[in-house]
């Protein structure tokens, strides 16, 4: 059967294609983690009992209380519950970048320069997101 | 009384009780806990009931977020915060990920149809999330009082954006500026409605790029869905169609909202037993939330959710002013 209907751009295809397969594998590992989290399978870096008194505090005060970490730290911490489910929160959080790496040899192939800047702009822009690097002072 | 008068009306009331009930509960935990903690460090409350809270919570939110036209982060953030026992921090870094995962989860779709227009987006989500990494750090810098009280004056602004916004499903652009011209942002779609490709183009190209740094701004900071900003500016100052905009919106938020999370997680505000019910629960509601549709009376829903939102816009502002806390 012909489809007349108007196409996307391969990169636009491109993008949505790893953007649902990183989104969907991104919720999987999130409910997976999360429920060997809650079974207690594995030890916690914050008890269960004790988060209900400390999720009152500022995210700065949360982290001076507990010790848990900040920044990339839960990566070294895998091997307890909770720091288990930043897996799947990364891969979220990570899926877009991974996205734009992907079109950025599309748009050379297609010579398309401006897209081609934004895209790697976009890249600069999320990896200093990620990276840790910016942090805000806390009250 | 019309009989269809009568069952949008039984409808509403059956929701609002719904709402209020569960609204009703959150709240008498929330007070319990306060009590709770006032007299001894730990809680009578078992810490499983909270996840369950906001599982049962977000679920019916995901399904009302669908029916009023809303975004989950934009309704999650103030009512969240006004009525659960949860900082503000975690809550704004949960309302991120909330919206950030159903705009994950719609994309691909909308990408694929050619709805949501790649070309349109990129250069706004570039301006959008570096504005967004901005207003994060600045909502995590700010006393909470002061971000409680600008985002209960923010979602009252919502709220009479959702009034007072009209939409235009084909807007004219007589003449694509020069700088979308130069993107090349412009594009075709199938019309299923009326079985056309519609052609379209946009204008106003750098008026609506400063807007976005204002709205990623606002994302960033309250943690919100930034839809109810993106739509407008898109469609009605730029003159996309209204499905390119609603579509585009819903990409743009999976990127700025990205650079907006990372410094949330990165600043240790990620609370895995708040934010995978929560997730979860908006995203299995508004799978519900577009069966339902079929059959439902948006128009009613969505006059709940703007008296929703003002309603938990004005707890946010008195919170923060510590009028009612």
């Amino acid at each position: 059967m012909n489809d007349d209907k108007p196409k996307a751009s391969e990169e636009q295809l491109a993008y949505a294609g790893l953007l649902g397969n990183g989104a969907w594998t991104g919720l999987g590992i999130l409910v997976i983690t999360f429920i060997i989290y809650v079974s207690g399978l594995l030890p916690n870096v914050v008890d269960f009992n004790k988060l209900q008194s400390l999720w009152k505090l500022r995210a700065a005060d949360y982290i001076h209380e507990t010790g848990a970490p900040v920044g990339w730290g839960w990566a070294s911490l895998l091997n307890n519950g909770d720091m288990l489910n930043f897996i799947g929160v990364a891969v979220l959080a990570g899926v877009t970048m991974a996205c734009y790496l992907r079109v950025v040899p599309i748009f050379i192939r297609k010579k398309d320069t401006t897209y081609l800047i934004i895209a790697l702009l976009e890249v600069c822009v999320l990896l200093l997101a990620a990276s840790g690097i910016l942090t805000a002072g806390g009250h | 009384m019309l009989p269809g008068t009568l069952k949008i009306l039984k409808t509403f009331v059956a929701v609002m009780v719904f709402l209020t009930l569960i609204l009703g509960v959150a709240t008498a935990f929330a007070s319990t806990e306060a009590l709770t903690l006032s007299q001894e460090p730990t809680s009578d409350v078992a810490w499983w009931v909270w996840p369950l809270a906001l599982f049962v919570f977000t679920f019916v939110l995901g399904i009302v977020a669908v029916l009023g036209g809303v975004g989950g982060g934009v309704l999650y953030v103030p009512i969240v915060s006004g009525f659960f026992p949860f900082h503000l921090d975690f809550v704004r870094a949960t309302g991120l990920l909330v919206a950030l995962s159903t705009a994950l989860a719609a994309g691909p779709g909308l990408l694929k149809r050619n709805l949501a227009s790649l070309r349109l987006s990129m250069p706004m989500a570039l301006i959008a999330s570096a504005a967004a990494i901005g207003g994060a750090m600045i909502g995590l810098a700010l006393p909470t009082n002061i971000v409680q009280t600008l985002l209960g004056a923010t979602i009252i602004g919502i709220v009479f954006i959702l009034l007072l916004a009209k939409k235009s499903d084909f807007p004219i652009v007589p003449k694509p500026d020069a700088l979308s011209s130069a993107l090349g942002i412009m594009g075709i779609y199938r019309e299923e409605s009326l079985g056309k490709d519609i052609e379209w183009h946009v204008h106003r190209t750098p008026q609506a790029l400063f807007l976005f740094i204002i709205i990623g701004v606002m994302a960033g900071m309250f943690g919100l869905g930034a839809g109810w900003a993106n739509v407008p500016v898109l469609n009605l100052l730029m003159g996309a169609p209204l499905k390119v905009s609603v579509a585009s919106s819903v990409f743009l938020l999976s990127i700025t909202d990205t650079a907006a999370a990372w410094v949330f997680i990165n600043k240790g505000a990620v609370l895995p037993l708040m934010v995978v019910p929560s997730v979860i629960g908006v995203m299995l509601g508004s799978r519900i939330g577009v069966k339902i549709l079929a059959t439902a009376k948006p128009k009613v829903i969505k006059w709940m959710v703007i008296g929703l939102l003002f309603v938990s816009g004005l707890r946010a502002l008195l919170k923060g002013l510590g009028i009612w806390n």
